[in-house]
This record gives structure tokens, sequence and C-alpha cells, in this order.
């Protein structure tokens, strides 16, 4: 897909100036985020959502209101997915083209939209009504293949479902109406769960078994802040995101530095494809997870919050407003919560645009910025100078969750679950080639080949854990145990058997991540690129044996070098592959013959000139007149 | 030291200017001390259009943008025990591969040909026509460092090289004693 | 500033060699006082620091990270040039000229281009292995005075800097996304902005490579007395050390 050669003007030649918006128009949009820059993704989605399109004049109609150049506004639009500089429809219709949905029926499905809509993947209609995109995992695996239609989500596809979607879109329906006549009518959770099944196979506990009401809070309402810090970190909890980063010492951290303001961050990004944990708490556990936010920010004397919603589950925008506005109306955000004078604590919700990279936390906090989703140089870390230079916490969803749980149940009850090291339960999302995919919520220390079985997935014959930045086992290690000292996994777990090509999931993998990164750095911007170049020799047969060594070495700069997660991980679906399932590799690749490249193809390269002059090639082809 | 074998040597220019042929002269009299130890086979140098034996060292001008070039290539290849790319176009297609990147358009080998002969600003071409004579070489799709086409042992970089950095990698690998340039050495124009 | 100094200073190591830093001091800063060079791109002496080239990443503590933005700490062990890292720099140095379309034989910056000098102080000398992404960039010759050739940009970003920083301007900022972010203006084309050829953005010395080009002035310094016809990058800082 990318590969850097697309031709890139340079200039603004791509960019659309269909009906100028007023600039009026446009002032009254940035007036509602307070003409705040650093409100500048909120300000921008509003004004795609509205005109579906970015133009130059609205650039410096923005940029104007909130004080930026026009070029700074430019590197926001150009850096997120969702926003876009050319004209899209009024409906764009985003197809999830995870390795997932691939195997589940993708290719069919796009078919359908394709020629009921009368258009192409990546292309608009000529009347602006629709726009076909893919766009990386939307958190659905478990009921592949799914699509989003502007704010809507539709989930398991297939060739009938699809028709009868693209039909009455055609016919002029609204999205809304595709999930139930009566949407208007529906209550967001209604909408939500009509939309997307929860499919929680496994509830343990801690976060999905009953939890009672605030009961955390409650607690940590009646103790002193250190205390919390203390259970916190007494309970063993460590990040649910990925990291694993052990908690209760963050919070300590951000305690300690000396500002006055510190902010609580929700990390709801979860970007790794196959993870998908985060949105059925979001759905089904929201009041635990504001809990949570409200108990860190008790615990370090933060006064604001910011929950992160990745743009994909803007499905779940309402219904997480919803709960904040309660929360506000019963005292639980607000000024003084519990009455407790000086406990003041609120969250606004900022929705992200279409960037995997905004799951780091650096990244996330330049988002939450108003700045393209870039990593931030550490030191200084987030707990020192984060959010606008303040001390910051930032966590995932699962984390504050859990941490609501151990103040109401305490922290040994906490730490006595799982393993050493590895305390509590863990939210895995399980998909692909199983009979049950969706949550299960365990003990850490299972083993793959346990949860296996509980999903239904015997047939597997490698399995994904933690996504593509994670590893890749073979059955040999199944026996394996997931803990953050073997198998760590910020929750997903894709299953593969026997019939799936390995190659062609690395290649998928890598092209993901040249998707993704934020091309800040050398290494990353550029190495991912030429892994995936050589990936896409092995799958054409063109690799040679040297060409392992190659791929080990570049992985090796671009581990090394990168400067953030996502280029130090990068590398791993090639590496893991590499290491687990070796023949996959050397039975594809084969020795230049009298070291001529065979990766040289003359017949291709010589074609176009064949046809321009109209003759054969007298050295390569064969005179067939003879 | 006159009763070693001589090492032989070939050597072509592909897609290149002649340059870096011309900057082998560039040895100037040590080009005297050179012919001590090789004898040149194939080449330009002396004419000579065919491999009279295996070689041990091919050189190479120039890198791949028709078909002969790519004949130529996997001849050296196939004749020669060490195969040198010698100077920029060879190593990295140089300035003939400026036309890699200008040609993103659904034709772009038709339009850089139109271009050229028919419709650019300051063509007077009466014919109106791409040439397309029998013996012209089929042009490729886009021009190739020689190290797509064959595996290729050393590069000497330079636009052209010098004649300094010629002789002393030549000198150097006839006698077993080459490991890496002097960096002051490395030019790449 | 200096009588505060002296206080906290401390020292490390760099390869073996000791060096003194003082608190807040990056690694990179305290080595360029010692007449340590370590090689960089995208850092420039008066502009923020960036690290996004990578090519100054050094070993500190058995971490690989970015010397211009690590701050140096008291008894640390630094490693430079070390076989491993050089073979790091020079894949990386490679990248950028994959990434774009560098062909020092026709470029006016030739001889003293920072990205060439590099590749020669690195050895960057045996075939490739990387491809060549071969982009279709623009030429922007809209200003009078001024024209930019984005095939030879590597987005080290020190125009961004030297705009924003020093000039007060702005006239540079990137756009765009993974291998597709690139450094663009302020405006349709740099005719569209304040540029002025006076710019600090604009002087030789900020763009490293041939991108940022002053019309009218073109291979202005003979060959053979051009920078780093004079020695290797970084051999002033080199002469340093005592």
């Amino acid at each position: 897909m990318d590969n850097g050669q697309e031709c890139t003007s340079g200039l603004s030649s791509t960019a659309c100036d269909v009906g100028a918006v007023p600039a009026e128009e446009i002032a009254a949009i940035c007036q509602t985020f307070g003409n705040d820059k650093h409100r500048m993704l909120d300000i921008l989605r509003a004004v795609q959502d509205r005109y579906h399109c970015i133009s130059p004049s609205t650039m410096d109609s923005v940029a104007a209101e909130t004080g930026l150049t026009r070029i700074q506004v430019e590197g926001v639009a150009s850096f997120y997915s969702f926003l876009s500089l050319t004209p899209k429809g009024r409906v764009t219709i985003r197809l999830c083209d995870d390795i997932v949905d691939r195997y589940a029926g993708l290719a069919e499905v796009v078919a359908v939209f394709e020629e009921v809509l009368g258009i192409r993947m990546g292309e608009t209609s000529a009347d602006r009504a629709f726009s076909l995109e893919y766009t990386p995992c939307i958190g659905m695996c478990d009921q592949a293949p799914a699509a989003m239609i502007n704010d809507v989500v539709l989930t398991r596809l297939t060739v009938d479902t699809a028709r009868a979607a693209a039909e009455a879109l055609k016919a002029g329906r609204t999205p809304d109406h595709l999930i139930s006549e009566r949407y208007a009518e529906l209550t967001p959770h209604e909408r939500a769960t009509r939309m997307v099944d929860n499919n929680i196979r496994h509830a343990g506990e801690v976060l999905l078994g009953p939890v009672p009401e605030d009961a955390g809070l409650d607690k940590a309402a009646a103790m002193m802040p250190s205390l919390i810090i203390a259970a916190i970190e007494e309970s063993g909890l460590r990040g649910c995101g990925g990291a694993g980063f052990t908690t209760g010492h963050k919070w300590r951290f951000a305690a300690a530095e000396r500002a006055e303001k510190r902010f609580i961050l929700c990390n709801a990004d979860e970007g790794e494809p196959g993870t998908f944990k985060d949105r059925v708490l979001l759905t089904e556990r929201p009041h635990l997870l504001i809990e949570g936010m409200t108990i860190a920010a008790r615990a370090v004397g933060a006064n604001e919050g910011i929950l992160y919603l990745r743009g994909e589950y803007v499905y779940l925008r309402e219904l997480l407003e919803q709960v904040l506005e309660d929360r506000r109306r019963r005292g639980l955000l607000g000024k003084g919560i519990h009455g407790i004078r000086n406990f003041d604590f609120d969250v606004r919700l900022q929705l992200g645009a279409g960037a995997y990279i905004c799951g780091e936390e650096g990244a996330l906090i330049s988002s939450c910025e108003g700045l393209p989703g870039e990593p931030k140089t550490r030191p200084p870390f987030p707990v020192n100078r984060g959010y606008l230079g303040h001390p910051t916490v930032v966590n995932n969803v699962e984390t504050f969750c859990h941490a609501a749980r151990i103040l109401d149940r305490g922290a040994t009850w906490f730490h006595a679950m799982g393993t050493e090291g590895s305390h509590g339960t863990k939210l895995f999302s399980i998909c692909g080639d199983c009979l049950n995919p969706g949550i299960y919520e365990l003990p850490y220390g299972h083993t793959v080949r346990e949860i296996l079985e509980m999903a239904g997935g015997q047939d597997a014959a490698a399995v994904q854990v933690g996504g593509p930045s994670g590893t890749m086992i073979a059955r040999d290690s199944f026996h394996r145990k997931l803990t953050f000292d073997d198998l760590a996994t910020g929750g997903a777990i894709i299953v593969f058997n026997g019939e799936r090509n390995i190659l062609e999931i690395v290649e998928y993998y890598m092209s993901f991540f040249v998707h993704e990164s934020c091309g800040y750095c050398t290494p990353c911007r550029v190495g991912n690129v030429f892994l995936q170049k050589a990936i896409g020799k092995f799958r054409k047969g063109l690799a040679n044996p040297e060409d392992i060594d190659y791929l080990k070495e570049l992985s090796g700069t671009i581990i090394e070098t990168s400067r953030c997660g996502l280029g130090m991980t990068s590398p791993n679906p090639i590496l893991s592959t590499l290491q687990n399932f070796p023949l996959v590799y050397s039975a594809v690749t084969k020795p230049n013959k009298d070291r001529i490249r065979d990766t040289f193809d003359i017949q291709s390269a010589i074609d176009g000139a064949r046809k321009i002059a109209k003759r054969r090639s007298y050295i390569f082809d064969r005179d067939f007149t003879q | 030291m006159s009763d070693l074998p001589k090492a032989r040597i070939a050597t072509a220019s592909l897609a290149g200017c002649f340059g870096c042929h011309m900057a082998i002269l560039d040895i100037d009299e040590r080009l005297i001390d050179l012919m001590q130890l090789v004898d040149v086979d194939r080449s330009p140098l002396t004419d000579k259009k065919r491999f009279t034996t295996r070689c041990d060292i091919g050189i190479i001008e120039g890198g791949c943008c028709n078909e002969e070039n790519v004949h130529v290539l996997h001849d050296f290849r196939r004749n020669c025990d060490v195969l040198i790319a010698l100077g920029q176009c060879a190593i990295m297609g140089g300035l003939p591969a400026m036309r890699n990147a200008i040609m993103h358009s659904d034709a772009p080998l038709r339009e850089c040909l139109e271009e050229a002969y028919i419709t650019g600003k300051y063509i007077r071409n009466t014919t109106h026509n791409v040439p397309n004579d029998p013996a012209l070489p089929l042009l490729l799709d886009e021009v190739y460092p020689c190290s797509e086409v064959v595996e290729i042992d050393y590069q000497i970089p330079g636009c052209a090289p010098g004649g300094d950095i010629i002789f002393d990698t030549l000198s150097k690998l006839l006698t077993g004693k080459f490991r890496g340039f002097e960096r002051e050495m490395i030019k790449f124009d | 500033m200096s009588g505060t100094k002296k206080e906290t200073g401390f020292t490390f190591t760099i390869d073996g060699v000791e060096i003194t830093a003082y608190a807040g001091e990056t690694i990179m800063e305290a080595a360029d006082e010692a007449g340590v060079y370590i090689p960089r791109l995208c850092d420039h002496e008066g502009l923020r620091h960036q690290g996004s080239c990578r090519v100054c990443t050094v070993k500190a503590g058995g971490r690989s990270v970015a010397a211009c933005t690590q701050p140096a700490a008291p008894g640390q062990a630094v490693e430079n040039e070390s076989p491993h890292l050089t073979k790091m720099r020079r894949d990386l140095v490679e990248m950028l000229f994959h990434e774009g379309n560098h062909l020092c034989p026709i470029c006016e910056a030739s001889g003293n281009c920072e990205l060439q000098a590099m590749a020669y102080r690195l050895d960057m000398t045996e075939t490739t292995r990387f491809p060549y992404l071969e982009p279709c960039r623009a030429l922007d010759a809209s200003h009078p005075d001024i024209a930019l050739d984005t095939n030879r940009c590597i987005s080290c970003g020190r125009c961004i800097r030297a705009s924003e920083d020093v000039d007060g301007k702005g006239v540079f900022g990137y756009v765009g996304r993974g291998i597709h972010r690139r450094v663009a203006v302020n405006g349709e084309n740099l005719a569209d902005t304040d540029a002025q050829v006076t710019d600090h953005a604009i002087s030789s010395e900020v763009c490293p490579v041939g991108c940022i080009i002053r019309k009218r002035v073109g291979f202005v310094t003979p060959i053979g007395e051009r920078e780093f016809d004079k020695g290797l990058i970084g051999h002033e800082i080199e002469a340093r050390r005592k």
C-alpha cells in the first residue's frame, strides 16, 4: 500500500475548495471550543463532520481564529486518517481491513459495496454522497467483517447484509436507520449494544462480575491520598495497555512532582489489531472507569481529566457523555465530590481521529493538546511534565477499572489473584480461528493452550499474542503462560489455523505499521517501508537466503534506534515468525543462479517498450517467425 | 613480479556518459604500473567486443536503462570472478535514473519518449516519430543500479571517480590488500 | 551562570574518555564542548533539539538513546564509536538517501552537504540492500530569491525550527504522516509565505542538504575548497579536543 512512491505534489494541488465554507461558519465552530488551539482536533473533527473536507481556505480561517499559522493547522489536519484535505462523501464507509476481517470474507463484502455504490475502494462518488475506504482494525475482530458508516458500526457483514445496507444507503436512508427503525428512541446503551455485541465469554471476579456502584470511590474519599497510592502499589497492579508499568509508582511520581495542576488521562485508544477489551469496559463498565479516574485524581491531586476515545469508537461517545453528565448531576464529578472540600475533578471526552500511534502515551498527550499525534521526547516523562507541561498520569481503561475495584476490595484481595509479578485478572480479547471469539476475564497465569480450549481454538497452528507488536507463537509454545514475564499482552490473542499463510499475515502487519508510523524518526518512517518491501519479495518467491539476515539486521536497526514503542516493536511480526516459523521463510528462498538476481524481471522491465516499439526483443524474446 | 600471471580485466560502459572510462585514464603514468599487473580483455579500451577468456575482474560503468545493458551485465557477471561497479551510475543509477522519479503516470515510458521526441517545447523532429530502428535496444521501464540486476562485489564511488581512488582500489584488489577506502578518498561527485 | 555551572559539574565517559557535564546538559552538548564528535543531522547549533534523525544514537547505560536529547548522567558510560553503532548510523543515513532522490553529481550542495559528508564519515560504500523509494516530489521555484527542491529534503526540520524560533515566522512545517510526512510551506507555495532570502532558515548553514536553494548563487565554491573537501564532518568539533 504505502511505499512512498505516490506522487506528492508538495504544493496544494490536491486540496479541495469545492464550495468554499464561509469564514463565519468556521469561526462559529472554533468559538464552540473557545478558539483554543489545544482543541484543534475537536475543531477539525467538527469541520470534517459538517463539510466532509478541510480545505485550504478553511485552514486559513481556523488558523486565524486560534492564533496559529496555516501550516500548523495543516500539520494536524493531514496527520489523522479521519480528517481529509480532499472532499469526502456525506457518508463515508470505512471497511475494516484487518487480517481477521480478510479471513472472515472482507473481499466479498467490499465487492458488494463497490457494486451497489458504483465506486471503487478509495473513491468518492461524483455526487459526493459516498466515500469508500479501508481502515485498520476498528476493534471488532470478534464480529468481523465490520465497517464504520460515519459514526455507526456494522458488524458480522455478509454479502447479503452488506447489500441490504448499501442499498438502503443508496436509497437515502441514514446510517442510523441501518441499526434500527426506532433509533431515535433507543438509549445510548441500547444503540451501542444493537451495533456491537459485547461477547463476554467469561466474566471474572474483578471487572465483569457483579460490581457495586462507586464502592471504591466511597472508600477512597475517606482515605489520605498517600494511602490510596500505597494500596495501588501493594495490589501489584500493572498497566493493562501492554507496557505493564507499575500503576502505583506512576501515581506516586505524579503526586510527588511540585505543580499547580495535575492531569489524569485515560487511554481509550486501543488500536492494537485484535484488541477490543476496552470497548466492552467502555460499554458495560463506564461508571467504574470514571470512578477509577476520580480515585486517581484524588490520589495525585488532579482536578482535570481527559478520556481519550479512539475515533473508531465514536459510536460510544453519547453513552460516555451521558455517564459523565449523570455523574456530574450526582455530585460524583465536579466541585466538592462526596462533599469533600477541594476534591474537585471533572473529565472531558477527547475523540481521536484514526491514528494508532495515539495509543502511545506521549502521542496521546500531543493529540489531546491539539497537535499531530507524535510521541514526545523522554525525559521528561508525562508524570513529570505531560499534558501542557503539567504532571500527568496516563492509564489504560482497564487499569483505572482495576484501581477502583482494588480500593473497594483491598490490595490483598487483588494481589492474591494471578501469579508473582502479574497480579489480578486480565481481559483477553480472543479472535480469529476459534469457535467463541470474545472477551475472557481470567487471572494471569493461564497457558495459551488453556485459553485456546476455552475459546474453542484447538485447531490453532499459530497464535499472535499481544497483537502485531507482540509475539507470534507456534504449537510448541502453547504451554507458555500469559503473564508479564512470559507472554505479555495488552489483551489481544489472535488465533490462526493451519490454513493461514504466515507470510501473508506478516505482510499485512507490516503494512499496518507503515500506515501507522507517525514518521517523526527515520528508522520507523523509512525502515518499516523497507521491511514491508522485503516481505513482499518473500511472498513473491524472489528472496535469497541472505535476505533472512537482511530482515534481521534491518529489524535490529529499527528496534534499536526508533524513538518510541511503535518502532521498537514494529519488526516483531517478522522477528517472532523468523524465530518460531523459520521454515516459512527458508522454504521460499532460493540462491541467485550465476550470481544473477532473480528479483530483476527482464520481461516485465521491457514490456512497456515492446508495446511502444511494436516489436519483440531481439535479445530476450524468441523469434517465432523462424 | 613479472613471473606472476597477469590478472585479466574487462570493462564495459552501460547507461553512463563514458566519463568513468575517461577517469580510468586519469590514473596517468601509473597506468604503466597497472599494466604490469593486468591484461585488458573485453573493453572499449581494447575494442574487443567479446570475452576471449574468463576474467578476474569486470569493471562496469553505468546502470541499466535498456535491454542491451542487462544483456552485457549478465555476460560480465557470468565471465568475471569479481565485478566492480565504477561510479555513481553503476552504483545507484545516477543521472539516467532521474527519470525513475518523474515517471509515475499510467504510461510513463510512452510519455517520456513522446516528450523527448515529439511534444517537448524545444524539439525539432520533422518526422514526428519516436525513433524505432530495430538496432535500437528496448528501453527498460526504469533505470536500474547494477546491483539490482546482478550481484556486485565492490563499488568505487564518484562522478566520475578520481584517478587516485581507481588506481588505489584496483592495485589493492589485485594484490589482495583491499580493506575498504580511505575516508578522505570517498566522493559521490 | 558560569559560576553556578562549576558547582553542578559532574563527569561521565564517552568511549572511555572522561567528559565534564553540567546539570541539564545533553550528552551531545557535553561531548561537543569536550571535542568528542557524535554524528548528527537533525540537530544544529542554536536550534531546539528534535531527536528525529536518530543518527546520534549512542549507548548510555546499555540503552540506545539519542545523544541530542538525552541528559548526561553522572558516572554514566556512553558508547559512541563502536562498529555496531556505526553500522546502525550508516543504515539510517542510507535510509535517508533512499527515501528521497539524492543525486550528488548534479546537486549544488555536493561537497557542502551534511548528508553526503555523513555517508563519507560512516563509510557508506558497500552495495546497498535497501530499495530506492524514488518518490515524485515537487520543485517550488515560485519565490523570486529562493527555490525548494524537496527531492533532497531529509525531513530534519532544521528550517522549521530556525524559522519559528530564530526568525519568528513559521514559514515551514511538517505535514502528513509516516512515509508521507514531509516539510511543507505555510501557504500555497513559497512565494505565498513571508520567507525572505535573509532569513536564518534560508541560510546555507540551516539546510543540511540541497533542498533550500538561494537563487543566483549556486556552485559558488570551487571543488576542493568546499566545506567537506577540507575534512570529515565533525573535524571542527574534534579539533577542540585537548
